[in-house]
This record gives structure tokens, C-alpha cells and sequence, in this order.
């Protein structure tokens, strides 16, 4: 239940984070200052599945809309953004047929990403306006149908897009510290929503639309505002994946990738933050070793051979077994308790005052 | 050709299109109508069959035993499915099912790309299949002469199913209140078991007709036909069986009009179209044509 | 006989019944009574099938039907009749009928019975080829208890057959009930309407908030003077007055 913070608490309470962000900002300087190439794909990739997992979190787990299709979001942030980005040259090359006022656009990395995310967004409005007064699996199905229609218009807009081609030459802008900045401050937002008061009347709305709606929670709306919010983020994860990876085609964005980030947020946890950072760091590291023994691997007395996709698989079987022994995921749905672990690593003195004082 | 026959051609092939989807749609229809869960998985039986056809026929089987394994095996790997994935799940929250179908499908597209390699593969299909029949201008495919007689076989012998036998009548007591149907003893398992089987058997069919009118197989094949088998179900109104017929044969229909409509630049975008007029159809009637007759359950 | 020994029946972490015994002898016609939440409709799930209660005994005749499927509680013969009637809309009056008797063997006397249903509910026999969602709520009634009759019960189980239905109907209803009563069907009424319940019952349950708060014979609980404003108000445990 909701506890009113005691007066004079706000620098405690602005403590903890702070201290994780000065955590994190040592581990992501030592990693670039330190870590070989691979360590640091590895933490951007992370990263960007930090955005991605919260800010569909914020829409999956707390309003209850289980939106199948934001990969379609992440692709529009990403084509905007490199179209962007792209170098005047480039785009003569490449895209031909661009319209001329676009064609004479050359934007800098954190404006193109802005606006790959302004541009999910307002998708995102329509979309959303269409959708929100759906209830449950038809959602989903239709956000799906929506993803369908991305990929298809993605697809065959040449001009813009270069159809099902590959789209190359994506200056690499992403770092491991602008993408765990977008990745802070996706967790920190999605947090904030998520324990706000607006937070919790969207959650009242996922668990008791009617309940809810009689005590003047405008259902629509709150759904609508967190549905735009992580639209928003995933486009901008979009064009931060984008200027990771520097090449990339409609097909990066459809099925499998889709399933991937829901993966991790349901072996995460909806509606926990904290458990959406856990599921990625998971999954993304179990995904990594299982694609790196997909090569197959030479144990001398044990050989296996390549077998792609097999990493695949063993996702979908974890997937099915977490849904079925632990569909909570591995936080059930609560966020990790910072101060409460500090209050007990502090000693039992501590915790004695802590029970006085509630 | 005359609009006359250029119609009927037209004709010819939207309902054999419709056919192909309506055989699809009954198999998701039956199991959402029970278990409320939206099978995904259930394209890739088409998928299932198709291969093991292929294989068993290049090893010399003649074509009608190759395509009766074939078939038996999408059913069996249909009630696998249902027995491993998701009786664990029975009560569970209806997107927990749907996600798990969506891991059940990735599980299966990838074992058949690791078994058989994520390229295409030709499917020679027996002469029978592969013909044109002439008739005056009308160039007609055999195929889809064939598939409009095999779904009104299939179709007819569906509807004495559900309307004269026991288990047949239960189905249809389990999909409008399995509470209901539990307290009168019916054996649900057995009737989720049956709903499965004959999807499951229908997809197997499909998947040969399918694949005898694109020409080749591949591990992802079946994703596109149980979306779209999916949206006839909407259409119709999911977990209705005759909506889910209807659907089918208004969708071939929208889909053969849409070709003939859209200016040459968007026909591309025809599938776009078609999920636009699902999002639309879920927004205006989200109950589709006909609709399930379950109340909201508070 | 039905007996239940201190049962309890838990839904998540909700308690619904705690430590209840109730006995219903063969050929009685025994009520349970109780305040919406009270836990009624639990314990006939219970003796369903439906939900396991997590602790105390459940037996038929000295059977254990604790870990029974509702399958099983069916071919034992006991049958309910749910709350909300919970037909199946879609199927005619006939099917709706047939599935009653989906767990029998013998289909002549199935086909006897069917005739009988008809004589006591003359309206489903006129309307026997209509979807059941096009009959009324007392019709519907109706064709929920021809269709627990059909399964040919030794114990009849029926959770608030008037609940919703018009005066004039619900007391048919009862006629019936106090007919089914008459030629030997055990029977074990949940209800609401305390008047009629008590005027058909040989013997009676209150249930307040899970637990049994008083029991007795009909008659006795005919004449207890605070019974329904003490057991049966939706005041927690009915110390509001």
C-alpha cells in the first residue's frame, strides 16, 4: 500500500537512486574505458533492451494493454532517425527517390532520435485512439495487426525505405553511455509513472476496468498517455538500435525480435521495473552463450554441432515453462526493495528502529 | 474474355481462397471457442504436414499415402500440442495462452529450420493438382477446383458433426460454458482433445492444398496463412463456426476485390489493407458478423 | 448420503467455507441459507468437483469424493443445477436436455426421462427446437433443473432457482421442487428467499461468512425470531442490528 514518505526523507529518497546512477555510470565508463570490443556490443545491446522491456513495460504490464506490435514503434524510430541521420552523400546514393526536402536533412544523433521517437508517438495516437477501448487478447491482436501493416508499408515504400533491401550506412553514433543515458532515463521515468498517482490508477484499471471507471479513473485516457509514452521510448530505442547496429531491414523488426523483448519482460516480471532490468541482463546473457554454442563447440571428449536457431528453441521452451511454474516472472511483479536490503545488510540495530517507527 | 467470365474467374478464385482459409479459421475457432485461447501454432501444422509429405514422397511413397501421413501427422503434432503446451495452462489468463502459443511457434519454426534448413523447397504435387482446366476463356487451376470440392465435403460432414453426434453437441455445450458443460459431466478433456484433432486434421489438409497452389515449402510457411485464417475468424466473429466460414469466404472475397481494385502502385500494400479492415472490423464490431453468443462475464 | 466434515475451501487467499459439516440423508430436502458471500455456492462447488477443498472430508455412501473429478461427482449422481441457470444458449431446448444425459448409459431410460421433463415443463416440450437464449428467465429456470433431472441424480443440487425470476414463477418453481421432493429425489437447496426454502425444507444450514451458524429443522428455523436479521443481513456476521 501507499506510504507517505516522512518529512525530511526527500534526501534519503533521492539517495538511492542517485547512488545507482553513480553505480552505473562507473560500470558503463569502465566497460568503455576497459572492456574489448565484444563486452561492449554486449552492454549496448543491453542497453537498448533496458528501453525497449521498460517502456513496454510500462505499457504491457501497467495498464494491462499487452500490446504485441511495438516492435513496429522501435522500426519507425529507427527508420526516421537514420533517414536522418544519414549522410548527404549517402542519401544520394542510397535513397534515390527521397523527397527534396528530406533529402537535404542531415540531423545530429540526439535530435533525429527525438524526433524517430516524436514520430512513433504520434503513430502511436492514432493507433492508440483506435485501440484502447478493446478489451484483453483483442488488443493484442490487433496491435499485431498493426505490426503487419508497418512491416508491409516498410516494405514497399522504396523511397523512403529501400523497401525489403538492406538500409546501410548508418553513421554509428551509439555508445555505451548515450545508450545507458536513454536507459537511465527510461527507468527512471517508467518508475516514476509506475509510482505516481497516475500510476496507480492505471493499475486499478488494469486489474478492475469497472471498478475502477466508477471511481472516475478515465480508463481510456490513462491507457492512451502510457500507451504514447512507450511508444515514444521504444522509437527512440528504435534509432539508438539503429545507429548500434548500422544496417538493417524491414525483417529486423517483425516476429522474432517482437517475442524476444516480450521474453524478457514476462521472465522479468510485468509491472516491475526493476524486474524488466534483471530480465534483460538474463536473457541477453543466456541468449549470447546459447548462440555462442549454436556455432557448436569442441569439448574433446563431447562435439556439438552448428545448429542455429537452436537458441531460439530454448528460449521459447524457458518462455513456456516460466508461463507455466512462475508466470509472475522472477520478481512476481514487485520491484526489487533497495532500502529494504540496505536497512538489512545495516544490522539488526537498524531494523528494530525500523519496526518502531511503522 | 468477357466481364462475364472474367467475373466467374474471379469467382472461382476467391472462394477457393475463401475454402483454404475457412478450413483454417474452423480449427482456431473450435479451440477459442473452448479454451478461449487464440492458437498461433496452428499454422505451423501446415507446415508440420507439408514437410513430412515431402519427404515421405521424394522416399518413394506414392503421393495420396505420402499426403495421408502427412496429414496424420499435423494431427498428431496438433494434440501434442494441446497435451505438452497447454493443458499446464488450462485457467490461466488468456494472454499467458496466447503468448505461449507464440513460443509454441517459434519452438516449431525453428526445430524445421534446424532440420530442414530455412531456405524454400520445391513441392511437386501430383498432375492431378497441377492441371488447368479450360472452359471456353476460363483458365481454371485444378487446385482450386479440387479445394472447393474438399472444403464442401469437409464442411458438409463438420456440420452433421456438430449438430447430430454427442461429442459433436458437447463441443458446442463446452465453447458457449465450460462451467456449465463440466457440471453436466462432459469430458472435457476429450472434447479439447477432439477440437484439436480435427483443427488439427483441416490444417494438415490445408497445408497440402497450400502447398500444392504456391508450388514450395518452407519452415516459416505458416505464419501468414493463420493470420490470416485469424482474421476470417474476427470477421465472422471468433470462436463461432459458422463465422468463422463466413469470414473466410468474405475475406477471399475482400482480398480477390482488393487486387482487382487497388491501383497497380498499392497492390503491395493489400495485406495492409486487409489487417486494416480487421482493426476497423475489431473497433466498430469487435463481435463480427455474427458473433459469439457469450455474455461479458463480470 | 452427502456429508461434509469440517471442510474448508479456499479460493486464492480467500477462505470461503471454514470448517463446515453439513449432512443431507437420502430423500431429504435439506437448505442452505446465507447472506450473498455467505459461501453457499463454494460448498456446492465443492461437492462438485470444481474447486478441492484444502481441508476436511467429503463423502457420498461412505465414498472419499475429495480428490473426485466433477466427472466422477456426475456419475455418482450428483448433479447441480448452478446459479444463473448457466444454460447453454446456443443448443436447442432438446440439446440442451440431451447433454443432461451425456454421462448415462442406458439410452432408453434416457428417452423416458425426456418424456418426463416435458410433463413437468410442458413449455420446454412446446419449445423444444428453440436456441435456449430465446426463452425467459423462468423458462430458462426450468430447463436448468430438466437438464439436472435428466442425469438421473440421487442428489439434486440447486443454487438459487428463484433468483431473479418473477413471484408468480419462482413459486411454480417450488411446485415442482416440492413435487421433485415428493416422489424421493434427495435434494439440497441453496436460496436466498428464506420463506419459500423453509416452507419446502425438512432441514436447514445458515451459513454466515463461511462458517455454519445454525442448523436445524425446518420448522425450528421457521420460528427462530431473529433469523434473518441476525444470519442473514449483508452486515459482517449480522451484528449490525
Amino acid at each position: 500500500m501507499a506510504m507517505r514518505p516522512a518529512a525530511g526523507s526527500t534526501l534519503s529518497r533521492l539517495l538511492v537512486p542517485a547512488v545507482l546512477l553513480a553505480v552505473l555510470g562507473l560500470l558503463v565508463g569502465a566497460t568503455d574505458l576497459f572492456a574489448g570490443d565484444y563486452l561492449v556490443r554486449i552492454v549496448i545491446i543491453i542497453g537498448i533492451n533496458v528501453v525497449l522491456v521498460a517502456a513496454l513495460n510500462l505499457s504491457n504490464g501497467f495498464t494491462g494493454v499487452f500490446s504485441l506490435g511495438h516492435v513496429g514503434f522501435m522500426a519507425i524510430g529507427a527508420y526516421v532517425a537514420a533517414i536522418l541521420t544519414l549522410p548527404l552523400n549517402l542519401k544520394a546514393v542510397n535513397l534515390p527517390d527521397l523527397p527534396r526536402w528530406l533529402a537535404g536533412v542531415e540531423l545530429p544523433f540526439l535530435p533525429a532520435t527525438i524526433v524517430g521517437g516524436l514520430v512513433a508517438m504520434a503513430v502511436a495516437v492514432v493507433v492508440g485512439l483506435s485501440l484502447m477501448r478493446l478489451r484483453g487478447a483483442y488488443i493484442s491482436v490487433a496491435t499485431l495487426g498493426f505490426l503487419v501493416i508497418v512491416q508491409v508499408i516498410l516494405v514497399n515504400w522504396d523511397a523512403l525505405t529501400r523497401g525489403a533491401r538492406t538500409f546501410a550506412g548508418v553513421p554509428s553514433y551509439s555508445t555505451a553511455w548515450n545508450v545507458w543515458a536513454w536507459a537511465a532515463l527510461t527507468v527512471y521515468v517508467v518508475w516514476r509513472i509506475g509510482a505516481s498517482a497516475f500510476g496507480r490508477d492505471m493499475r486499478a484499471a488494469r486489474d478492475n476496468e469497472i471498478a475502477a471507471q466508477s471511481l472516475g479513473v478515465s480508463v481510456v485516457r490513462s491507457r492512451l498517455l502510457a500507451f504514447c509514452i512507450s511508444a515514444f521510448l521504444t522509437g527512440a530505442a528504435g534509432s539508438l538500435w539503429a545507429h548500434f547496429i548500422t544496417s538493417f531491414s524491414p525483417k529486423s523488426f517483425f516476429f522474432t525480435q517482437a517475442f524476444s523483448i516480450i521474453t524478457m519482460l514476462v521472465i522479468g516480471g510485468l509491472g516491475s521495473v526493476s524486474g524488466s532490468v534483471i530480465g534483460v541482463l538474463v536473457i541477453t546473457v543466456l541468449s549470447e552463450l546459447l548462440r555462442n554454442a549454436e556455432r557448436g563447440f569442441d569439448l574433446g571428449f563431447l562435439r556439438l554441432p552448428p545448429l542455429y536457431g537452436a537458441s531460439q528453441i530454448l528460449m521459447a521452451v524457458l518462455f513456456i515453462l516460466v508461463i507455466i511454474f512462475r508466470p509472475a516472472g522472477l520478481l512476481g511483479g514487485r520491484e526489487i526493495d533497495v532500502r529494504g536490503i540496505l536497512r538489512r545488510l545495516a544490522g539488526p540495530r537498524r531494523q528494530k528502529s525500523k519496526e518502531d517507527g511503522v | 474474355m468477357t466481364p462475364g467470365e472474367l467475373l466467374l474467374q474471379q469467382l472461382i478464385n476467391a472462394v477457393s481462397v475463401g475454402s483454404l482459409y475457412a478450413l483454417m479459421a474452423i480449427g482456431l475457432a473450435m479451440v477459442f471457442g473452448i479454451l478461449r485461447l487464440i492458437n498461433f501454432a496452428h499454422g505451423d501444422l501446415i507446415m508440420v504436414g507439408s514437410y513430412v509429405t515431402l519427404l515421405l514422397a521424394a522416399a518413394g511413397l506414392p503421393f495420396l499415402l505420402a499426403a495421408g501421413a502427412g496429414v496424420a501427422a499435423s494431427t498428431a503434432a496438433g494434440l501434442l500440442m494441446e497435451r505438452v503446451a497447454y493443458r499446464p495452462l488450462r485457467g490461466a489468463h488468456e494472454i499467458a495462452m496466447l503468448l505461449t502459443s507464440f513460443s509454441v511457434t517459434i519452438f516449431l519454426e525453428n526445430l524445421a529450420i534446424i532440420l530442414f534448413r530455412p531456405t524454400s523447397r520445391p513441392f511437386t504435387a501430383p498432375p492431378i493438382l497441377r492441371s488447368v482446366i479450360e472452359m471456353g476463356q476460363l483458365r481454371v487451376a485444378s487446385v482450386d477446383v479440387v479445394a472447393i470440392v474438399i472444403a464442401a465435403v469437409l464442411l458438409l460432414g463438420l456440420t452433421l458433426f456438430v449438430k447430430r453426434t454427442t461429442l459433436g453437441i458437447s463441443m458446442r455445450a463446452a465453447s458457449q460454458d465450460l462451467l456449465a458443460a463440466r457440471l453436466m459431466g462432459i469430458n472435457v478433456n476429450a472434447v479439447i482433445a477432439a477440437a484439436f484433432a480435427i483443427g488439427s486434421f483441416l490444417a494438415g489438409v490445408v497445408g497440402l492444398l497450400w502447398s500444392a497452389r504456391v508450388g514450395k515449402i518452407d519452415p516459416l510457411m505458416g505464419f501468414n496463412p493463420v493470420l490470416k485464417a485469424f482474421v476470417a475468424s474476427v470477421i465472422g466473429g471468433l470462436g463461432s463456426l459458422p463465422g468463422a466460414v463466413i469470414g473466410a469466404y468474405v475475406l477471399g472475397a475482400l482480398e480477390v476485390l482488393l487486387q482487382g481494385l487497388l491501383p497497380s502502385a498499392l497492390t503491395p500494400y493489400r495485406d495492409a489493407f486487409v489487417f486494416a479492415v480487421l482493426i476497423a472490423l475489431l473497433l466498430f464490431r469487435p463481435n463480427g458478423i455474427l458473433g459469439s453468443t457469450e455474455r461479458e462475464k463480470i | 448420503m452427502l456429508r461434509l466434515e469440517s471442510v474448508d475451501v479456499a479460493y486464492g487467499h480467500v477462505q470461503a467455507l471454514r470448517g463446515v459439516s453439513i449432512e443431507v440423508r437420502d430423500g431429504e430436502l435439506v437448505t442452505l441459507l446465507g447472506a450473498n458471500g455467505a459461501g453457499k455456492s463454494s460448498a456446492l462447488m465443492a461437492v462438485s468437483g470444481i474447486i478441492r477443498p484444502s481441508a476436511g472430508r467429503l463423502s457420498y455412501d461412505g465414498v472419499d469424493l475429495g480428490r473426485a473429478s466433477a466427472l466422477e461427482i456426475v456419475q455418482h449422481g450428483i448433479i447441480q443445477c448452478p446459479e444463473g441457470r448457466r444454460i447453454f444458449g446456443g443448443l436447442t431446448v432438446q440439446e440442451n436436455l440431451r447433454m443432461g444425459a451425456v454421462r448415462r448409459p442406458d439410452a432408453a431410460g434416457a428417452r423416458r426421462d425426456l418424456d418426463w421433463v416435458y410433463s413437468l415443463f410442458p413449455v420446454l416440450g412446446q419449445r423444444r427446437r428453440q436456441a435456449g437464449s430465446t426463452l425467459s428467465g423462468g423458462e430458462q429456470q426450468m430447463l436448468a433443473i430438466g437438464r439436472a433431472l435428466m442425469a438421473r441424480p440421487r442428489l439434486l443440487m440447486l443454487d438459487e432457482p428463484s433468483l431473479g425470476l418473477a413471484p408468480l414463477v419462482v413459486r411454480s418453481i417450488f411446485q415442482v421442487i416440492r413435487e421433485l421432493h415428493r416422489r424421493g429425489v434427495t435434494i439440497l437447496l441453496v436460496e436466498q428467499n428464506v420463506r419459500q426454502a423453509l416452507a419446502v425444507a425438512d432441514r436447514g444450514y445458515v451459513l454466515v461468512t463461511g462458517s455454519v451458524a445454525l442448523e436445524g429443522s425446518g420448522s425450528d428455523l421457521r420460528a427462530h425470531p431473529e433469523l434473518e436479521a441476525s444470519y442473514l443481513s449483508t452486515a459482517r456476521g449480522g451484528t449490525g442490528r
